[in-house]
């Protein structure tokens, strides 16, 4: 419900609060707080990485946001740790919070400007519009969005389609597979990618049944890459009794990517789109 | 009094730390003089760090009291407030907010209400089915109650895990969240909601101490003495149902304060509930602000969950007394 009244109501809040804060500085913000991933990317992307003052903890990427600040997770963000940094505007993707955070920063006029999270194509570009309007830069947003726009079409054009299916699996802890159902930022990149999700019997992300995964039969293993001992082990994956048993366990075909890549749908989504669609038909053809 | 000594000294550095570098007591001076405050400063000072402030010391108090209460009711020392099912009605409340608030159609209204005033619905609920369960004829046995809690905590963690597998990714971590603990939601408006709720049991929990005093010698003994049993369990049940619930829905799941308070406590200065009772609610709000402090500037400008800090510091302090206190104290 709050989702779906945000997604309405994001745009139009977006530029009240954009000339409500306009209206009342003279200059263009120059603290600013980008929370989420996305958000973070796109500041980047337009070149206006100067005029950051923290990120988030899922901001990891380009490698240079993680010398900023990092005010914490972005669905737990603390009030005061967010004015400590003195921001004069804080770009929030959707999902942001909680509440009482997010009205204590009213409370000390602290425009908070909304950024739609999603994933497909259209919010891609309707991200870069928000982010490149709060910011005071809708020319350098629009020639952006374009870029951008012309790189997804071109990646999916590309595309070639394949009858591949692909498992991902968000986490392997015990053992037990969490794999990625449909509705989910993965199942998209997946289909964007011209592959078959492998798990369509739910949504969302949920653990998976050894049986479930025999009957599933993924031909690849699709996982993030995390850098360090955090990451899941190829040979723990090909040794797991239900993926040991499916064309991906047998083949050994397991695909790495980075996550904010993988799931982020901002600046690099075409990138993604390749990326994902070259590993496949390295494996399979 | 060295205790209140203590939670003025630490309730002051609380005030003046955090991750906004502002010069709180020359803030705090400005305001009461009327002279001009910047924004900033002032949502620092008066709408995050007293607030806050105020809600650890009531939840530290009411959870401290509240495990005092229970060890002396069930003459267990490893009682907490967990035993009369608080905890786990207040996380069922808790998760089915989180999971399930997103298909009422009513649930926008409440905002950032919905999980505290569900997570106290369930804490209450789960209670006030537990002393059903455990009264017979008007008299409530503790024992049963004990075994009753038991089962019941394996139901409502059943239930927790039914809409712990139905959540999503986001739902996930806001309950893992929730379930650390945290006094960052603390505002005015919380405070107004909470602070009686905490406040009147605690001030109202010293009245028990005679009668737990009497209940250590047992049951029977205490009501030959003259006291009335029943209602002394009544009370107490009610009261820690209070004031955990409402400390609970206002700060998440913290665990630890209502186990290890009391204990320091016996070990440092007897088992008498007179003072026992007062204490703990002193040390409990010492200790909730001493760990709030840390959990706010140890990684700022983010902050940890404080449910992390007050296991990272009691359990080595509480090992440290025990080690101590080892061959003069019988465990």
């Amino acid at each position: 419900m709050i989702r779906l009244l945000s997604k309405v109501a994001g745009p139009a809040a977006a530029a009240l609060i954009l000339t409500l804060a306009t209206g009342v500085r003279a200059d263009a913000p120059s603290r600013v707080v980008s929370v989420g991933g996305a958000v973070t990317e796109i500041v980047y992307a337009l070149g206006q990485e100067h005029r950051l003052a923290a990120r988030d903890t899922t901001s990891n990427y380009p490698a240079a946001a993680l010398q900023l600040p990092d005010v914490g997770y972005i669905r737990r963000l603390a009030p005061e740790g967010l004015l400590s940094v003195d921001p004069d505007l804080i770009l929030a993707e959707e999902g942001a919070g909680p509440i009482e955070t997010l009205d204590l920063l009213k409370q000390s006029q602290i425009p908070v400007v909304p950024v739609p999270a999603g994933f497909d194509q259209m919010v891609v570009l309707d991200k870069i519009a928000a982010v490149a309007e709060a910011l005071g830069v809708p020319g350098e947003g629009a020639t952006l969005a374009a870029k951008v726009d012309t790189d997804i079409t071109n990646a999916l054009t590309d595309v070639t389609p394949t009858d591949t299916k692909v498992l991902f699996v968000l986490s392997f802890q015990g053992g037990r597979v969490m794999a990625s159902g449909t509705n989910s930022p993965v199942d998209t990149m997946i289909a964007m990618a011209g592959a078959k999700n492998a798990a369509s019997g739910f949504e969302g992300f949920k653990l998976m049944s050894d049986e479930a995964i025999i009957s599933a039969a993924p031909d690849v293993i699709l996982i993030m890459d995390r850098s360090g001992k955090m990451g899941i082990e190829d040979s723990d994956l090909l040794h797991h009794p239900g993926i040991a048993a499916t064309p991906a366990g047998q083949k050994g075909a397991i695909v790495r990517m980075d996550g904010m890549l993988l799931t982020g749908f901002s600046v690099r989504t075409g990138e993604a789109i390749r990326t994902l669609s070259r590993s496949l038909h390295a494996i399979w053809g | 009094m060295a205790l209140a000594l203590l939670l003025l000294c630490v309730a002051a550095a609380s005030l003046t730390v955090g991750a906004a570098s502002t010069s709180v007591w020359q803030t705090m001076g400005d305001i009461l003089a009327g002279r001009e405050v910047s924004l900033r400063d002032r949502v620092v000072l008066w709408d995050i760090r007293v607030p806050r402030l105020i809600m650890g010391c009531l939840v530290g108090a009411g959870l401290a009291i509240s495990g005092a209460i229970m060890q002396g009711l069930f003459r267990n020392p490893l009682a907490d407030p967990g035993i009369v099912g608080v905890s786990a009605g207040a996380s069922l409340g808790a998760v089915m907010a989180i999971v399930l608030g997103g298909m009422l159609p009513f649930a926008p209204l409440f905002g950032s209400w919905l999980v505290p005033a569900s997570a106290f619905g369930g804490a209450w609920a789960s209670t006030i089915l537990l002393y059903r369960i455990a009264t017979r004829q008007g008299r409530t046995s503790v024992a049963t109650m004990l075994l009753a809690g038991i089962a019941l905590t394996a139901l409502t963690m059943a239930l927790t895990g039914v809409l712990v597998y139905m959540a999503d990714d986001t739902q996930l971590r806001d309950f893992s969240f929730w379930n650390l603990g945290s006094l960052a939601g603390a505002s005015w408006s919380k405070l107004a909601v909470a602070a009686p709720m905490i406040l009147l049991p605690v001030l109202l929990a010293p009245l028990l101490a005679p009668g737990l005093n009497a209940l250590a010698l047992g049951e029977a003994a205490a009501g030959h003495i003259g006291f009335r049993v029943e209602r002394l369990k009544g009370t107490a049940i009610l009261i820690t149902a209070a004031a955990t619930g409402a400390a609970v829905a206002a700060s998440g799941g913290i665990g630890f304060v209502g186990i290890v308070v009391p204990h320091l406590l016996r070990l440092l200065s007897g088992p008498d509930h007179r003072y026992l009772l007062p204490n703990a609610a002193l040390l409990g709000a010492i200790l909730l602000v001493l760990a709030d402090l840390v959990a706010r500037v140890i990684i700022a400008p983010a902050e940890l969950p404080i449910g992390i800090i007050t296991a990272l510091i009691g359990g080595p302090f509480f090992l440290w007394i025990l080690l101590r206190q080892r061959g003069l104290a019988e465990l």
